[in-house]
Formats: structure tokens, C-alpha cells, sequence
């Protein structure tokens, strides 16, 4: 607890003696009126001094004004134990509506407590601490056990665990060594590293995730902008209500006093304040957003996360969503040539890609590759790659490349990508293909399966792979529909056609792993990346990047996303209900200030509470475990 | 230019709302958005206007809470 808030709880309590003092002692009138004054301005002194100050500023509508305003008119009225207990009660609301901001505030912000405070540079053989945003790419950094990874890089020596909790929300240690790339924002555990910088600060995976998580809040939900534009025009409108409730029953009616009138209207400026509301929602979602992070998944406004609780179709990218990218050969077959001959070109062939499927081929050829063999290779995007070996021109990619050249019947039901392979010097000469298979992740079948769960009617998946392979996977996680053999290209007029396709008012999320199908993220209601352990691109992209690729944990986001906007809901309602039962009430002449001290801030109180019920993710994290362990059970 | 600036002592959200709409209207202000959980200021203006921005916006905020401040 801050001084601040210390000073204040010495407040309410010599307040509040002050307070049972003056009521409930047998003293003359003149005592009990000392006795409860004093307890109302050391409850009240400082919202009577703000008020006084704002008026001066013009602020008429201030929420400390229309509480001084309405303990005054109740002092003026002679009900001297309300206007006490008015203030102390406001007092005690605010003390505790900054405990519950501080404590969520806290929590977020150890939550992003990732950013590194300094890296140990080696220069020239010394070792030299300095700010992380003065290491170059290419310098070499030393990193010590128990400390915070400051830049991304690739380990050049030495190896050791990391604690990626801080990205990925998973608890379990990671194993590096050299020649692994590592992000920014873990915790070395156990040995000492050396790591070769590969970007500079601002471009560093923590950089990107701290200004995110920071910029998060800009982004509103609808809910939090309705409740904005609500709080502009319910205190003027209350006001007005009471200064009519005021005057104009006594000067209509006969028989009516204005003092009973007018205490009535002092309820009705208790209850003028909308900050029940204006707190409570925002919490709601802040929590949600920093409940997600948490596990591990980074949403990037608190609109995404009102988007995903009305979810109609989810459409996966393949490779790298559902499997896990990790390619390997599995055969390889030559027709024209022995295997060992056509795995060699086929190595060459794609000696210049980064793509999976080209280093599991240079992984299985297994030898090092002699570059000045290959020239003039080039991409041709969707179906492979030519390239000039030995002087031959050769071809290494798909069927559809293969139908370009002129090679025809290569229809083969292999459940496995395949690349083909052939040479056109004059004529085309077809020489067989090296087969390759990708895994799908352990948890796609429970994703899919969540996800339905959590309110999805359909499940797509989009590839660019052989329909074959495309079927496979389908079948065994369970997806909806599958649409296979596609051009990049395709993936955007395919979701586009979905998009408009739906049967439902609900969102279109696309899942893929960032690589290629950038635009479709970008066209989708909601862009779900997976963000890996230092692909920059996707996290970009992406409206929400699940931070350690597993598809599973998009269900865990939708739960999070539908438990956040029911307890904003629910808070709407409960603030507004009670307000308006209270206000009507209050107009007929059978709610007290008491019942209105309730209204203001009794129900924030119970709306922070209940909105703070959205940072603690430990229930909806427990269930998809259990989802999952039910999972390997029926496996 | 788009900066991003901490605000100290911000502890009413209703303020920051109101904050938020006022600085939205001064005149060299493009854009303006006040997060109360992460007590942060994101101000957009022209480059050459923006320390005037910067200026005005803590004067509105001032208005509003007296002890909140800009930290820049």
C-alpha cells in the first residue's frame, strides 16, 4: 500500500469513530453536530477542496463537485449522519478503487517486467557492460546464468537452459546450444553463453513485445467506447434530472415542500457519477489482455479480444500451424537416375532456399554443397525452383511445375509432399522425386476440437500441398473442409469467398505461421499468428500472436476472450440496473442516501471486484488442460 | 510524429476520460489516447507542433487532476 493510500485509511478510521461517536452518544444537539462535522471534514476535505478548485476551472459536471454539492444541500437539510456518511462511505469507494488499480496495474507490469537492463558486450576481448540499444548487429554478448537474454542472436559458444515463461507462458525449461537462435526476453538458467547479436534493440523480439502489450489500450473494444461516450452524457443528464426533481414538483403541485423535494434530488447527485462503469470495463479487458499474455499469447487490442468471442469459422494455414514445419525425407525415388544421384541435385536444386522444405533436403544429402555448381536459381512462386547444375538446367518442385514442362502423369496417392524433379536441356526428362513428411503438432486435434467448444461452427485448412497429404491431415485432426494445392494467391480469394460465405454474424479468424500468408492474416476479421521464437514478421502482422505455435492455444484465447466480455457485460448491467431502480426509487421518495451511497459506490466496488475475476486465467487454464489430458486419454 | 508518454499520479478514470476528450480538442493535436490501466499518453501532431502539442495537453490535463503529470 502507497503513503497515499495509508494517509487515507487513517482517514476513514478516525472518521468513522468520530462518526459512531457523534451518533450513537447521548450528547446535547450542539456536541453531537461538532463531533459529526469533524468527522465530515476529515473524511471530505479534499473532494470539498477539488470541488471548489474545478468550479473555478469550469469543470461543473465534476463527480467531487456533485458529492460536495450533495453532502452540503444534506447538511443544509439537517441530515447531518447522511452527509457523514456519505462522504466517508465515497471515501472508503476510492480508497479502494485505487488499491484494485494499483494491484492489477502491478500485476500487468511484472507481468511485462522483460525488459533487459543492460548486455555484458565483448570487445576485443573485454567485457564491458552497456545499454542494450548501443549493441550492433554482428557484436558478441556474454550471458550469464540468472540473467535476462537482452538481444536476439544465435549462440556462438557454450550451452545452457532458458526459462522462456516470460514469452510463452510454457513453465518448462528450454535447451540451447550452438547454433540456436535465441530471443530476447529469456531467462538464462544454467550456463554461460555467447551470443552473436542478430538485431538491434528496437527490432528485438522484446522491443516489439513491450510496445505492443504498452499500445494495446489504444485499441478499443466497442463496449469500453460505448461506455465512454455513456459517461459523457449520464452525469449531465442526472444533474438536470435532479435540479427538475428540485423545483418542480413543489412549484406544480400544492401541498409539496421543497425541502422534501430537494433531498430527494441530493440523491439523485449521489448516484450521478459513472464510475463504476468507466472503471470497471476497461479493468475487465486490461485484465483479459493481460490474462492471454500470460499464457503466452499476445493480443494487440482490446477490440481483437471482443472480436474473438464471436467466432464463425476458423481457417488454419497448414504447415506450421497444424504441423509442425519440421519437414523430413521420408523416400526417394529415381526414374531416370539412381536416388543417391537425383538427392544430390535435388540439394543443389535448392541450395539457395530457406524454405523447410529445401533444408530437410540439404539436411538429408547430409554432405556440404560446393555453391559455384549452381547458378542462375530462381523461385517460381507456388511450384518450385530452376536453377542451372553442372550446366544443365533442372527443375525441382510440384506436379503443377511439372505439367508446365510438359510432364504429364505423375498422379501418385503418396500422403507426403513431394518433390519432383526433372532436367530440360531440349526436351524435358523426368527424373523421379525425393518424398517429404511433415508431423502434425500433438495438440491440433484438441485445437480444432476447443475451438468447436468455444462457439466455431467450422474449421478450414488451406494449403499449397498435395491434396493427398491435405486429406491425411484433415481426417486425423478432424477440420471441416480442406482446400489443397493452392498458390499464395489463392489463400486470400479463398478466404475472401469464405468470408463473405458465412452463415452467421460471427468473425473469420485465420491462423497461419506468418511466412507467405502475410495478406491473408491481414484480411481476416482476426489474424492469429503464430509467432514462434523470433519470427518478427508474423508478430507484425498479426493481431494475435500465440507466442509458443500451438494451435490449442487459440480456444484458450477465445475462453479468455468470451469469460472478459461477459464479466464487462455483466458490470454494465449490474451498474446500470441498480442505478436506475435506485434513481427511480430515489424520485418517489423511497430510497434514502444511503441506498444511493450504495448505488455510486457500493456497485463500483462490486463491479472492480468482479472485473479484477478477469485477470486470474488459472481457472479457463485448468480446464484446457483437462481438455488436453482427455485428449491423450482417448489417444 | 507518434510519441507515447507515462502519466504520473493519474488515478481517476473517469478523468481520463475526460482527459482524453479534451486534449482530442486542441488545435494541434491530430490524435490522442489516454490508457488508464497502463497510465500512458499517446500523442500524434505534426513534428514541428508537437512540443506546443505536448505543452497544451499537460495544461488540459491539469484542468482535470491537478497532481497529474506528463513524464517526459
Amino acid at each position: 500500500m502507497q503513503k497515499k493510500q495509508k494517509i487515507k485509511l487513517s482517514r476513514v478510521i478516525l472518521s468513522g469513530i468520530l462518526f459512531i461517536l457523534g451518533s450513537a452518544l447521548p450528547l446535547p444537539a450542539l456536541g453531537s453536530l461538532i463531533i459529526l462535522m469533524a468527522s465530515y471534514l476529515i473524511a471530505g476535505y479534499d473532494t470539498l477542496w477539488t470541488a471548489i478548485r474545478n468550479i473555478c476551472h469550469g469543470q461543473v459536471f465534476d463527480e467531487n463537485f456533485l458529492m460536495a454539492l450533495a453532502t452540503v444541500g444534506a447538511i443544509g437539510l439537517r441530515d447531518y449522519k447522511e452527509a457523514v456518511f456519505v462522504m466517508l462511505f465515497y471515501l472508503v469507494g476510492t480508497i479502494f478503487e485505487e488499491y484494485a488499480v494499483n494491484k492489477s496495474r502491478g500485476s500487468i507490469s511484472e507481468l511485462m517486467d522483460i525488459r533487459p537492463d543492460y548486455a555484458n558486450l565483448l570487445r576485443e576481448g573485454r567485457e564491458e557492460q552497456v545499454d542494450p540499444y548501443e549493441v550492433a548487429i554482428g557484436d558478441t554478448i556474454l550471458i550469464k546464468p540468472g540473467e535476462r537474454v537482452p538481444l536476439d542472436g544465435t549462440v556462438i559458444e557454450g550451452h545452457s537452459t532458458l526459462d522462456t515463461s516470460a514469452l510463452t507462458g510454457e513453465s518448462l525449461p528450454q535447451d540451447v546450444e550452438t547454433g540456436q537462435i535465441i530471443s530476447s526476453g529469456c531467462v538464462n538458467l544454467s550456463g554461460v553463453l555467447k551470443l552473436e547479436v542478430s538485431s538491434e534493440f528496437d527490432d528485438s523480439t522484446v522491443a516489439k513485445i513491450l510496445d505492443m502489450v504498452e499500445n494495446a489500450g489504444s485499441k478499443k473494444a466497442k463496449v469500453e467506447k460505448f461506455i465512454t461516450k455513456f459517461a459523457r452524457y449520464y452525469t449531465p443528464i442526472v444533474v438536470i434530472a435532479a435540479v427538475l426533481l428540485a423545483v418542480l414538483p413543489p412549484l406544480l403541485i400544492s401541498g409539496q415542500t421543497f425541502s422534501e423535494w430537494i433531498s430527494r434530488a441530493l440523491t439523485f447527485l449521489v448516484i450521478s457519477c459513472p464510475c463504476a462503469l468507466v472503471i470497471s470495463v476497461p479493468l475487465a479487458f486490461f485484465g483479459g489482455v493481460g490474462g492471454a499474455s500470460r499464457s503466452g499469447i499476445l493480443v494487440k487490442g482490446s477490440n481483437y479480444l471482443e472480436a474473438l468471442a464471436d467466432v464463425d469459422t476458423v481457417i488454419f494455414d497448414k504447415t506450421g500451424t497444424l504441423t509442425t514445419g519440421t519437414f523430413k525425407v521420408s523416400q526417394v525415388h529415381g526414374e531416370a537416375c539412381d536416388p543417391e544421384e537425383l538427392l544430390e541435385l535435388a540439394a543443389y536444386a535448392e541450395s539457395y532456399s530457406d524454405h523447410p522444405i529445401s533444408v530437410s533436403i540439404k539436411e538429408s544429402f547430409g554432405r556440404s554443397l560446393d555453391k559455384s555448381r549452381v547458378s542462375d536459381a530462381e523461385e517460381i512462386a507456388g511450384k518450385g525452383i530452376k536453377a542451372i547444375i553442372d550446366g544443365r538446367t533442372v527443375y525441382a518442385g510440384n506436379d503443377r511445375l511439372m505439367r508446365d514442362l510438359g510432364i504429364d502423369g505423375l498422379l501418385s496417392d503418396e500422403a507426403a509432399t513431394l518433390v519432383h524433379l526433372a532436367v530440360k536441356d531440349v526436351n524435358p526428362e523426368y527424373l523421379g522425386y525425393v518424398a517429404i513428411t511433415d508431423t502434425v503438432k500433438e495438440d491440433a486435434a484438441a485445437a480444432v476440437q476447443g475451438l468447436k467448444q468455444e462457439g466455431a461452427s467450422t474449421a478450414v485448412m488451406l494449403t499449397g500441398d498435395r491434396k493427398a497429404v491435405a486429406e491425411k491431415v484433415a481426417a486425423e485432426i478432424g477440420l471441416d473442409e480442406f482446400h489443397s494445392e493452392l498458390l499464395p494467391g489463392d489463400k486470400v480469394a479463398l478466404a475472401e469467398q469464405i468470408i463473405s460465405a458465412k452463415a452467421s454474424k460471427g468473425n473469420v479468424v485465420f491462423v497461419g505461421d506468418g511466412i507467405n500468408d502475410a495478406p491473408v492474416l491481414a484480411r481476416a476479421d482476426i489474424g492469429v499468428a503464430m509467432g514462434g521464437l523470433g519470427s518478427q514478421a508474423a508478430i507484425e502482422a498479426a493481431d494475435i500472436v500465440i507466442m509458443d505455435d500451438q494451435p490449442s492455444k487459440l480456444s484458450l484465447v477465445m475462453k479468455i476472450a468470451r469469460r472478459t466480455l461477459s464479466i464487462s457485460k455483466q458490470n454494465v448491467i449490474f451498474a446500470l440496473g441498480i442505478k436506475a431502480i435506485v434513481l427511480i426509487l430515489g424520485a418517489l421518495g423511497m430510497a434514502s442516501m444511503w441506498a444511493a451511497v450504495f448505488a455510486d459506490v457500493g456497485v463500483a466496488v462490486i463491479c472492480i471486484l468482479n472485473s479484477m475475476r478477469a485477470l486470474s486465467t488459472k481457472k479457463v487454464t485448468a480446464s484446457a488442460h483437462a481438455l488436453k489430458e482427455k485428449e491423450v486419454l482417448a489417444a | 510524429m507518434k510519441r507515447s508518454f507515462k502519466l504520473s499520479e493519474l488515478d481517476c478514470a473517469n478523468c481520463a476520460a475526460k482527459m482524453e476528450t479534451a486534449i482530442n480538442k486542441l488545435e494541434p493535436v491530430d490524435n490522442a489516447t489516454i490508457n488508464f490501466m497502463s497510465q500512458r499518453l499517446t500523442l500524434e501532431a505534426a513534428d514541428d507542433k508537437f512540443d506546443e502539442a505536448l505543452d497544451l495537453a499537460q495544461k488540459a490535463i491539469n484542468k482535470v487532476e491537478r497532481g497529474c503529470k506528463i513524464v517526459r
